[in-house]
């Protein structure tokens, strides 16, 4: 409507259309390798620092506590007659104060890396950089995720491609249902929500190849909701940005309701224009949400089907 | 006429449900021309489908989370199987529509049907014995309580076959979970199959609040009682607090489905993070409702097997009532994720974190009762050291997950699958399977056979670990839970491994029946004549096994902690019983058929409003209605067992201790 107009671009955005079509290709990650242990930026290791030091500082109690459960349970078994038997001992004030002190202390530990922890790492947080962070809008939509870089006025499906050492300003929402959005070597992931806006600030501090996810299960398509991440030096963004300029359908608004269709598996692909309104357009539902599925034949009763439910 | 249902609600073509169906359909109606073949109709309606003895209700609870755990258990062989078929490239056999019916059915039969009606059924079963009394505050509602719960389950198993169950999880979040993204009958029947057994549980809940702190029996004061009646009068109170939050939240996404109204919706004002706060709001206390009586049952096994009383006993009663409030503040940790911001995210970090106090308290009071003790390896003493070890781990995954920015890339995660079942696993089946060794002989009069309870526990164990430490691995290397399919090849060994994991537990599964049959067929040899098989310390083993009805011939009077062990030791010190009491008639509640017309009609309404035939479910509700009514104007409440009848009882009871006594004072003579 409005904000496809404006945009003053009217393209049919065939080619694009066509791609969105449900192709069984399977997408193909590159990198695949390369967990929540093996971060690329800097809010993944400090989420993974936290992981680590978290377990260490329990894993001091909790072994001397099995090891004890262990011992104490073999010394005292009823073939061992040099153990002592004290049938009446069930109360020993020190002893009480340890047990209580211990899970305490403990908990106090944890609960100063609780507190600063979510402080410091909190998703809606800027990360300190002296360069202005990039700006995407993410769109989550049945079963893959739109890109929007509202200053470079381009979008994706599917894949995203970010200049390493450079932080980025994620803001999110959903076209249908909840979904997360997590690049698992960046680090933090948040919802994703129709009507709402979430923020996400995330770095890569070296150029290289991952994949992120969705980690909200979202229906049918779920399983292939998998996009490309792509970290690469500053001059190769803007290269990129120029190429994507110059290639590709416009995301208008048939396009979006096409897109914004049920469907899965859709290959990457990049839109050369894009109304920078578009997100907000979303987010504030004055576009309507996704439709859902829509059953080819009536014939289930109660057991309506979607595309991606049955397409094997 | 029939609302959404015709012929196509049956799924002809999906050979997976409808030959699941059809086996279903056949053992069902198998056993019911067994029963009508061998008359056994009368025996089983007038003892047990009308019971109202909390013995006679407890076993049945056990039996149908016995069911349900083989449900569920099917459904966790397909969901590893198919995902380690399903990896990097390959598509399994079971499609995205099918698999994600099948991962939200073992998630919502695990929880409602399998891990409550054990609890439950134990809570039926030991609380009055223990307490010295002769049955629940309630017993006809009891008996209500009961079928509902069997009511749900049997809708879930009806989805099987007629139309489809929910896709959308075990709890079903909006949008995804609205008419518009499910138009399906799925989420109808999760909705209506599990409001009808909540009502039930919340039945429970009032019942077994009432039962502990009105109908102790004499000298019985709140610190007298066995720490298992603690933990089930801190379930209860968690049950009464939350579940009519489930009850609520359920009926307005079913306002939301049906009529189109907006408490969930994106749009009009609804709101989907209201549900998620709402669910998780009875979702998180849910876990304890199920984990402290399994404390419970814990704390009776270290004692008894270690020859010791309870190590800390106020000490644990402070824990549990700290973690039974606590756990009502917690929920806000399932959504770390969703931008809650760092305040609150801590505050509700810290406070889940901290309920590991009180279960970091027990566990030591548990290291400590063997201390000095006598310890015997049983098999419920088995279960329990495996808890221990099983627990403490999933603890601490448990406080990982707390930890907000460690929960921004574990959320979702199979680190997040592991550790729940961690817990769920490690701390309530395992005190699941060990209650049932230890109570079998009071509930049946025989022991279970120990080699094969061994031979359960090690591949259940082993099978545990080797399920679920590659999960743990897969989470840390980034994937998420619910995946039809992995697209990531290199996932497909650790995937493999799990699958392997369920083959050892299926072994498991298998000598825990084998263990059954043995114990049946060698239930003479295994007899339990004195009624007290464990050397045990409360007021259930003062009881024969199988305990009588009535459970106790006289009231008992309790002079400290530890009741029954108090009376063993005067008997033995002294050489002899107390002298034989003055029997009196007993009153007993009649057998009333409320309860399973109740929950007949019940059925009916819920698969009348799932496929929305307005006037069945109309009609189901009058008939449950009429139900009610013509219980209420009953004539004959109770009866009198006769005082002959009960001096016999107890008569019998007192040889067989007699006996005990002389064998006891003969060992220790020779020792």
């Amino acid at each position: 409507m409005r904000v496809s107009r404006s945009s003053g671009q009217e393209q049919p955005g065939l080619r694009a259309r066509g791609a969105f079509a449900l192709l069984a290709l399977p997408l193909t990650l590159g990198a695949c390798a390369g967990g929540i242990l093996d971060p690329i930026g800097p809010v993944g290791n400090d989420n993974a620092q936290i992981l680590i030091d978290a377990t260490l500082i329990m894993l001091v109690i909790v072994v001397p506590t099995i090891l004890l459960a262990f011992f104490i349970a073999w010394r005292y078994r009823a073939s061992n007659t040099k153990a002592e038997y004290l049938p009446y001992w069930s109360y020993s004030g020190r002893i009480e104060a340890v047990v209580w002190a211990i899970p305490i202390l403990t908990i106090m530990f944890i609960g100063g890396v609780i507190v600063i922890g979510s402080y410091r790492l909190d998703p809606f947080r800027p990360l300190p950089s002296a360069v202005p962070p990039l700006e995407v809008e993410v769109v989550s939509l049945d079963w893959k995720w739109l890109f929007i870089y509202p200053e470079q006025r381009i979008a994706t499906v599917n894949q995203l491609v970010i200049p390493a050492g450079r932080p980025v300003h994620f803001r999110l929402t959903s076209g249908s249902v909840l979904n997360t959005f997590f690049v698992p070597q960046l680090g933090s992931m948040i919802y994703t929500m129709p009507g709402m806006v979430s923020q996400l600030h995330l770095q890569a501090d070296r150029p290289a190849l991952t994949w992120g996810q969705s980690a909200h299960f979202s229906g049918d398509g779920f399983s292939d909701m998998q996009f490309q991440v792509r970290s690469v030096a500053p001059a190769e963004f803007a290269a990129w940005t120029q190429g994507a300029r110059g290639t590709g359908a416009v995301l208008d608004l048939p396009t979006y309701a096409q897109l914004a269709r049920q469907s899965h598996r859709n290959p990457p692909v990049t839109f050369r224009d894009v109304d920078p309104r578009l997100f907000q357009a979303i987010a504030m539902q004055r576009i309507p949400p996704a439709p859902g599925p829509e059953p080819a034949s009536p014939e289930h009763a109660g057991r309506e089907v979607t595309p991606a439910g049955r397409s094997h | 006429m029939f609302g959404k249902l015709s012929w196509s609600a049956i799924p002809w073509h999906e050979p997976i449900p409808l030959m699941t169906g059809l086996v279903l359909i056949l053992a069902i109606a198998g056993t019911l021309g067994l029963i009508t073949y061998k008359k056994w109709w009368p025996y089983l309606w007038h003892e047990w489908i009308t019971s109202v003895d909390h013995k006679r209700i407890g076993i049945m609870y056990v039996l149908l989370g016995v069911l349900g755990l083989v449900r569920g258990f099917a459904d966790a062989i397909m969901m590893r199987s198919q995902q380690a078929m399903a990896v990097g490239g390959g598509e399994g056999y079971l499609t995205p529509e099918h698999y994600n019916q099948v991962f939200s059915a073992h998630g919502t039969i695990m929880i409602f049907f399998a891990a409550m009606p054990l609890v439950i059924g134990f809570m039926n079963f030991v609380t009055p014995l223990q307490l010295g009394v002769r049955d629940v505050a309630f017993p006809t509602m009891n008996s209500v309580s009961f079928w509902l719960t069997a009511s749900g389950f049997l809708l879930i198993n009806v989805s099987l076959f007629v139309g489809e169950f929910a896709r959308t999880g075990w709890l079903p979040y909006p949008p995804l979970s609205g008419s518009e993204y499910s138009p399906g009958v799925g989420v109808d029947y999760y909705l209506w199959a599990v409001q009808i057994s909540g009502i039930g549980t919340l039945m429970t809940g009032i019942n077994f609040v009432t039962t502990v702190l009105k109908m102790r029996c004499p000298g019985m004061s709140l610190l007298r009682m066995p720490i298992f009646c603690w933990t089930v009068l801190a379930s209860s109170l968690i049950i009464v607090a939350v579940f009519p939050i489930l009850t609520a939240t359920l009926a307005m996404l079913s306002l939301d489905r049906v009529f189109g109204w907006h408490y969930f919706t994106a749009d009009l004002g609804g709101n989907p993070m209201m549900f998620m706060n709402l669910i998780w709001a009875w979702g998180h206390p849910e876990v304890y409702i199920l984990v402290l009586p399994a404390f419970g049952i814990f704390s009776e096994v270290f004692s008894t097997f270690s020859g010791k009383p309870l190590f800390g006993y106020r000490s644990m009663v402070a824990a549990t009532m700290f973690i039974c409030i606590v756990s009502l503040m917690t929920w806000l940790h399932h959504f770390f994720t969703m931008g809650s911001g760092p305040a609150v995210n801590a505050a509700f970090g810290i406070s889940t974190s901290i309920i590991a106090v009180g279960t970091g308290v027990k566990i030591y009071n548990w290291i400590f009762t063997m201390y000095g003790g006598r310890v015997r390896f049983g098999v419920p003493m088995l279960w329990s050291l495996g808890f221990v070890f099983t627990f403490v781990i999933g603890g601490m995954t448990g406080v990982l997950l707390a930890v907000p920015p460690a929960d921004f890339i574990v959320h979702n995660s199979m680190f997040l699958v592991a550790h729940f079942h961690n817990v769920i696993i490690g701390g309530v089946v395992f005190a699941l399977f060990a209650g049932l060794h230890y109570w079998f002989p009071k509930a049946f009069g025989f022991r279970l056979h120990e080699g094969w309870g061994v031979a359960a526990f090690w591949f259940h164990f082993l099978g545990f670990w080797l399920t679920f430490t590659p999960l743990y691995i897969l989470g840390l290397q980034g994937m998420t839970r619910r995946l039809q399919h992995v697209n990531i090849s290199e996932w497909s060994g650790m995937l493999s491994v799990s699958a392997l994991g369920v083959a050892v537990t299926t072994i498991g599964v298998v000598c825990q029946i084998v263990m059954l049959l043995v114990s049946i067929l060698q239930r003479e040899k295994l007899k339990d004549l004195t009624g007290d098989p464990w050397d045990g310390r409360s007021l259930e083993w003062a009881t024969p096994s199988p305990a009588p009805f009535f459970n106790f011939a006289v009231t008992p009077n309790v002079e400290g902690e530890e009741a029954y062990w108090g009376i063993k030791t005067r008997a033995i010190e002294s050489q002899q019983l107390s002298a034989e009491p003055k029997y009196a008639p007993i009153e007993m509640p009649v057998h009333s058929p409320v309860g399973f017309y109740t929950a007949a009609f019940a059925t009916v309404t819920g698969f009348a409003l799932i496929w929305q035939i307005w006037w069945l479910a109309g009609l189901g509700l009058l008939g449950a209605w009429a139900g009610f009514v013509v219980f209420a104007w009953r004539d004959v409440h109770e009866f009198h067992v006769p005082v002959e009848e009960v001096a016999r009882v107890d008569r019998a009871r007192r040889e067989a201790r007699e006996a005990l006594l002389e064998r006891i004072a003969a060992e220790g003579a020779s020792a």
